[in-house]
């Protein structure tokens, strides 16, 4: 598996990957936030959030018509239509592209799932390596606390309820999470996981992934020529000035 | 009746091929190639004959039927994308369809299978390995009848009964050229190619459907007999 910069891609990606409430999506928000305001390139993209494959996920979790296989490739559908109409796109534009998940989720859930990992990572061999992918490393009962205290209903699949591994979906989910971790473990040799201990302070945490960030990529080079035009809405020819002269100077 | 299936690959988790009994029997060929047509006549014979019968197909899952079709309306889907699209639909109707009807001893009549699927792929520039290793959930047929008719002679079966060429059917979307019918020649051309490269692979049977319809029906009925006595 090639990254972006092997494949001379002129944009690098970054992931990250971890268990629900390993804090990564919060990690990697405030990355977000950071290279914006340092004038950067930057597109954030979501694990199952493309358009056009999502309400036939959302119907197959909600009626509960998914199998290891069917969940396995229906991701795998989302993940491609990110990825060859998103990713791939900005990447050659220079973009520096955020992934909230990348395949290695799928790596690790599907397999958990009883799918072949061959078949998995067969089915995601059209996708390069991250340039760099941070592994958000949260003791499981830290992680399982973070969810469970905050949102006491789990969903069917999130709890793994489709295993039959326990009938109380709090306790599924426990054996389910810690059974994707083992699986996240084994393979973050393999892929060069660089991993963030997730237990500590939030801010001390994202000193380290900004501090990795740019030691990584060199990011004035990703740096937009101009600034960004401003939305229609608030560029200067269609305000109308008559109705508050002096109200939005600070746009 | 021979008491179970192989997998082409790694098979679906939770299922054990030794369980699958039943036939599963599909037919293949180009819009025009007289497939539906004889699907038709070949369950109407089945179940005359008492032998219970269910119908497979592409694009009629419950999961992402509705869904593909919409976003093939939009053609706003790339080729990776497309095919991990059909391969889902593929998956949910053999894990809901085939393989409980094989449980249950049935016969099992695809309306196509995943040959269509990889051929349309390999046309697209897809690697051939990736739809190999993508498509190892598929139970191995006991038989495959692939209905070859001559792209000329595919165009006029199509404009006969509807005056016009489908837009995938003529590869379109490929840009193989701007008029409609030297695309479609073209592209089934190309898809005869895929299909006579995948036979070597998936020793399927060629039949020839240039004929009528009676005689390329009497040949199945033959063929499909020896395999149900098997």
């Amino acid at each position: 598996m090639k990254t972006f910069a092997e494949l001379h891609f002129p944009g690098r990606l970054i992931a990250v990957e971890g268990l629900d409430g390993s804090g990564k999506s919060t990690q990697i928000y405030l990355l977000k936030r950071w290279l914006e305001a340092e004038g950067i390139k930057v597109y954030f993209s979501e694990w199952n959030s493309s358009e056009l494959v999502k309400s036939a996920t959302s119907k197959g979790k909600k009626r509960e018509l998914l199998t290891p296989t069917t969940f396995s490739l229906i991701h795998a559908t989302d993940f491609a239509d990110r990825y060859e109409r998103h990713l791939v796109p900005l990447l050659r534009a220079g973009y520096i592209v955020l992934c909230d998940r990348y395949v290695f989720t799928a790596f690790a859930r599907d397999v958990t799932r009883g799918c072949p990992p061959d078949w998995v990572r067969g089915n995601y061999s059209f996708a390069a390596a991250p340039d760099l992918t941070m592994f958000f490393k949260a003791d499981l009962e830290v992680s399982l606390n973070r969810i469970l205290e905050g949102r006491p209903k789990l969903k069917f699949f999130e709890a793994g309820m489709d295993m039959r591994l326990s009938t109380d979906p709090y306790e599924s989910f426990k054996i389910f999470q810690g059974r994707i971790l083992e699986q996240y473990m084994a393979m973050s040799k393999e892929f060069k996981f660089v991993t963030v201990e997730a237990n500590s302070n939030v801010e001390k945490q994202q000193i380290i992934v900004r501090k990795l960030v740019s030691e990584r990529i060199d990011l004035k080079k990703f740096k937009r020529r101009s600034p960004l035009p401003l939305p229609p809405s608030i560029a200067p020819d269609n305000r109308e000035p008559k109705e508050d002269p002096e109200g939005d100077k600070g746009v | 009746m021979k008491k179970s299936h192989r997998f082409y690959g790694h098979g679906i988790p939770r299922v054990e091929p030794d369980d699958l009994g039943g036939k599963l029997i599909v037919v293949e060929g180009a819009d025009g190639s007289g497939r539906s047509t004889q699907i038709v006549e070949l369950v109407n014979w089945l179940e005359t004959s008492g032998r219970p019968t269910v119908q497979v197909g592409l694009k009629r899952s419950t999961l992402v039927s509705e869904e593909l079709e919409r976003a093939q309306h939009g053609n706003v889907l790339s080729r990776t994308t497309l095919a991990l699209f059909y391969a889902t639909d593929f998956a949910d109707q053999v894990e809901n369809i085939i393989i409980p009807a094989l449980k249950a001893g049935f016969i099992v009549l695809a309306d196509r299978y995943i040959y269509t699927l990889m051929a349309r792929d390999m046309v697209r520039g897809m690697n051939e390995k990736w739809l190999k290793n993508l498509y190892g959930i598929a139970p191995i047929p006991d038989a495959v009848f692939y209905l070859s008719v001559e792209p000329e002679e595919l165009v006029q079966r199509n404009l006969a009964k509807n005056a016009t060429l489908d837009y995938w059917e003529s590869g379109l979307d490929i840009g193989l050229s701007r008029d409609v019918f030297d695309s479609f020649l073209k592209y089934q051309s190309a898809m005869g190619d895929a299909f006579r490269h995948l036979q070597k692979t998936y020793k399927f049977e060629i039949i020839n459907a240039n004929r009528p319809v009676n005689s390329v029906n009497k040949e199945l009925r033959r063929k499909i007999s020896a395999v149900l006595d098997e």
